[in-house]
């Protein structure tokens, strides 16, 4: 658990970068600081392994405030990742890799095994990869080996700074879906900034959006989007945040709150989709298609009905009318 | 403090002959420039069309500038008598010439390399012909880059024009020269300094010439 | 196609034959026999000249290029600009007149030589050595620091070896350069092969000259191909790269 308790920082001469912040990150929790450039969504990051200090206030990890803790220690159990990566170009994969394992003094076979463990978890074969340098992966492979290094003394926390920002759209989507993935199985705590609203909402369990060093509002993504606490938050949160909020809800929550269309009665040969798929996929498969309709199959690959466009936009109205209680239809998804 | 009176003395007394040799070493420095970029500039050039021929040149100019100046003073006298200017201008003169042409055809090389593909292209694509293309388009942005190869290489020769005094080819190396025999400090002070501040003025001149001869769309 | 490659080898040829040509030249008109026949006389001078060279680059590889990492330490960086400026005003101070003022204060002398060559050639490996480190991508300094290296550690682990090619670079220079300007030292009475190549000026003697300088020559040329080759097999792997294309 990290708690940040009137976070402050205030940089020489300049004005406050991060200005009387609270919040609390839950264990095994992704929380994204989310906020346009320039907000101190890093300076916060990097205030709670030491790199900035903070000016006042107090930040404190499982209830132990981290200006107790010697910097050394608390930044090898800290993961770090940064944008671009910072793999050393001087080192092998596998050095940079198990760099942390070598400062803690872990012998050398422990070393090895650990690195081949974080290669296949990753998705990179070890043996392959083990002796080339950095310039010889592509930036994708380059960023999956900065998450293996951050990961390799299994620190509790780890902090990511736009960690997949500078890759490429479709490479920066694959990269986020395996990363979850990696988390169902690490669950670390984790602070992830971003400044992109569709990363947020994919990666978060929470969001913190920040302006001008403040907290403007710190919620589970549904919440965020559908219930934005002032205009900053909706306008940042853009116009399409329904669409944007449909990747949270699923063909299961939209059978559940307005039901299901009939199947057609004439031959349908176009697309169906599960009953888990998200419903923005849903709408930009019906869009795509042209189609009326999609059918609607269970997990036992059964018929069991059809979605418009139309019954989309009623589980919409729906969902911005009636809420008192955002948590319960807003079961999360399948990630 | 009577040293400095000393040498104040020394360079009223003598300032004639030390502007002199300035001007000998400004000569020979200068007409070397001139004449290096002259050539190194359009090998430069020509070199970006002929890859092969551009790694030979490279090679041969920079095991050129690995030469020790004094050593190559040296055997160019001999080489020179053939001609009867063994001693003097001349040989000094051809030296200073090789060892510009590192820096100069070097840096006129990636230059005009490195200038941005997409300019080269849209340059093609508004039907510019090879040469409007290089005077127009190439060699302006090119011009920093040359013209820092001009500055490393006059600057260099100021230094080894100090040497070529040796072999007969006056300017400040004199001097020094003269203070060494004699063992005389005020003569070796005033040489070095003197080749210090014309490096050093050389430097901003060219600086300036360079700022003038950049597009202003260049630099801010 | 066929043209340039035709141009690229009559010129790589020409200047063989130039090579060649001068030294049959030279040969026949025995401007190299001084290194036969007063053959002790050469390898004294050899032994002189490179005594001058290594123990001088050695002084200075051992002061330059601690003073760059002091300099480049977080709490130097103001002491760093000054640094820089002076050293950048020392360059321009031709080799023959730091000889010259170093007799001035030392006298004459080998040992004057060696020193005199030591400060010329501390300016160019310091300045590659700062170069080199302020070149390290602030980046990769930054996740070292996150990733709780000491500053120790950060110094020989990342700055070091990602500057390697810089700092070692600079070191060749100032070797090679060594190499040319303890032919000078003869004048300050510190021997070498200058001490030919004076002699041979001063009484017009083409043999003296051209033994003295012709060994210099190719000192130099393999001094520097021998120290590039070093320079590779030091150079981190995965940093040549990098280093190659800047
Ligand atoms: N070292 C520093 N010194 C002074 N100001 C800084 C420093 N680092 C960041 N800032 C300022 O603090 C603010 C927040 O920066 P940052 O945390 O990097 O923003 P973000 O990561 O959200 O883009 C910016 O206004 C930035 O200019
Ligand atoms: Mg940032």
């Amino acid at each position: 658990m990290i708690k940040f308790d009137h976070v402050t920082k205030m940089f020489q001469g300049g004005a406050k970068a991060v200005d009387d912040v609270n919040f609390t990150v839950e264990d095994g929790d992704i929380v994204v600081l989310l906020g346009p450039s320039g907000c101190g969504k890093t300076t916060l990051l990097r205030m709670v392994n030491r790199l900035e200090s903070i000016t006042s206030g107090d930040i404190s990890i499982d209830n132990k405030s981290i200006k107790r803790l010697n910097d050394i220690e608390l930044r090898r159990a800290i993961g770090y990742v940064i944008q671009s990566n910072g793999l050393f170009p001087n080192m092998t994969i596998e050095s940079n890799v198990t760099i942390v394992p070598q400062l803690l003094r872990w012998d050398a076979k422990k070393r090895h095994n650990r690195y081949k463990e974080l290669m296949q978890l990753i998705g990179l074969d070890p043996e392959k990869y083990a002796k080339r340098y950095p310039h010889e992966l592509s930036g994708g492979q380059q960023q999956r080996v900065g998450v293996a290094r951050a990961l390799a003394a299994d620190p509790p926390i780890l902090l990511m700074d736009e960690p997949f920002g500078a890759l490429d759209p479709i490479i920066r989507e694959k990269l986020q879906d395996e990363f979850l993935q990696i988390q169902t199985e690490v669950k670390k705590t984790i602070l992830f900034v971003s400044h992109d609203i569709d990363e947020a909402i994919k990666m978060g369990d929470k969001i913190a959006l920040l302006r001008d060093g403040k907290i403007m509002q710190y919620d589970r993504p549904a919440d965020l989007l559908t219930h934005p606490k002032n205009d900053f938050v909706s306008q940042f949160i853009g116009e399409d945040r329904m669409i944007k909020g449909l990747s949270l809800h699923t063909i299961k929550d939209l059978l559940r709150e307005v039901g299901l269309a009939e199947m057609p009665h004439q031959h349908y040969d176009g697309k169906t989709v599960a009953g888990s798929q998200n419903l923005r996929n849903t709408l930009s498969i019906l869009m795509n298609q042209g189609a009326e309709q999609v059918i609607v199959t269970d997990h036992n690959e059964q018929e069991i009905g059809a979605v418009t466009i139309d019954l989309i936009q009623r589980y919409i109205a729906k969902q911005i009318k009636g809420k008192t209680d955002a948590s319960l239809p807003f079961e999360r998804v399948v990630r | 403090m009577n040293w400095l009176n000393d040498w104040i003395t020394y360079i009223t007394i003598d300032l004639s002959h030390i502007l002199n040799l300035t001007m000998e070493h400004v000569e020979l420095v200068g007409l070397s420039a001139i004449v290096a970029i002259a050539i190194g500039v359009p090998l430069g050039i020509y070199l970006t069309t002929n890859e092969a021929l551009a790694g030979t040149v490279l090679q041969a100019t920079s095991i050129i500038m690995t030469i020790p100046s004094i050593a190559l003073f040296g055997i160019m006298i001999p080489v020179f008598s053939l001609i009867n200017q063994g001693i003097g201008f001349v040989p000094a003169f051809i030296a200073l010439i090789l060892y510009s042409q590192l820096p100069i055809i070097r840096n006129t090389y990636t230059a005009i390399k490195n200038v941005n593909p997409d300019l080269k292209d849209a340059a093609i694509g508004i039907g510019m012909k090879p040469i409007q293309r290089l005077v127009r388009v190439e060699i302006p942005n090119a011009i920093p880059i040359i013209m820092a190869g001009v500055r490393t290489s006059v600057v260099m020769n100021i230094g080894i024009g100090a040497i070529a005094s040796f072999i007969g080819a006056g300017g400040l190396g004199v001097l020094i020269n003269q203070g060494i025999t004699r063992s005389d400090e005020k003569l070796i002070v005033t040489g070095a300094l003197a080749v210090s501040v014309l490096a050093i003025i050389a430097d901003a001149i060219l600086w300036i010439v360079q700022k003038l001869l950049t597009s202003r769309g260049l630099t801010d | 196609m066929s043209r340039k490659k035709l141009i690229t080898n009559v010129v790589r040829y020409v200047l063989y034959a130039l090579m060649v040509l001068f030294f049959i030249w030279a040969l026949q008109h025995h401007y190299l026999a001084s290194i036969f026949t007063e053959s002790d006389k050469f390898f004294v001078m050899l032994k002189q000249h490179l005594k001058l060279v290594v123990v001088s680059s050695f002084l200075a590889i051992i002061i330059a290029v601690p003073a760059g990492i002091i300099v480049t330490r977080k709490s130097f960086k103001k002491a760093e600009w000054l640094v820089s400026n002076v050293a950048n005003l020392g360059q321009t101070i031709p080799s023959i007149a730091v000889l010259a003022l170093m007799m001035g204060v030392l006298g004459l002398g080998f040992k004057t030589a060696i020193f005199a060559l030591f400060i010329y050639s501390l300016l160019p490996i310091y300045r590659n050595t700062v170069a080199g480190i302020n070149s390290v991508n602030d980046k990769l300094i930054d996740a070292a620091k996150g990733m709780g290296f000491k500053p120790y550690q950060i110094l020989f682990r990342i700055e070091l070896p990602n500057a390697a090619y810089s700092i070692i670079a600079g070191a060749r220079t100032a070797i090679v350069l060594n190499i040319g300007t303890a032919a000078l030292a003869f004048l300050i009475g510190g021997g070498g092969f200058g001490t030919w190549i004076f002699t041979g000026i001063s009484l017009f003697n083409n043999d003296l000259l051209l033994s003295g300088a012709v060994p210099v020559i190719l000192l130099a040329i393999m001094a520097d191909y021998l120290l590039r080759l070093l320079e590779y097999l030091l150079v981190p792997k995965g940093v040549r790269r990098s280093a190659k294309t800047s």
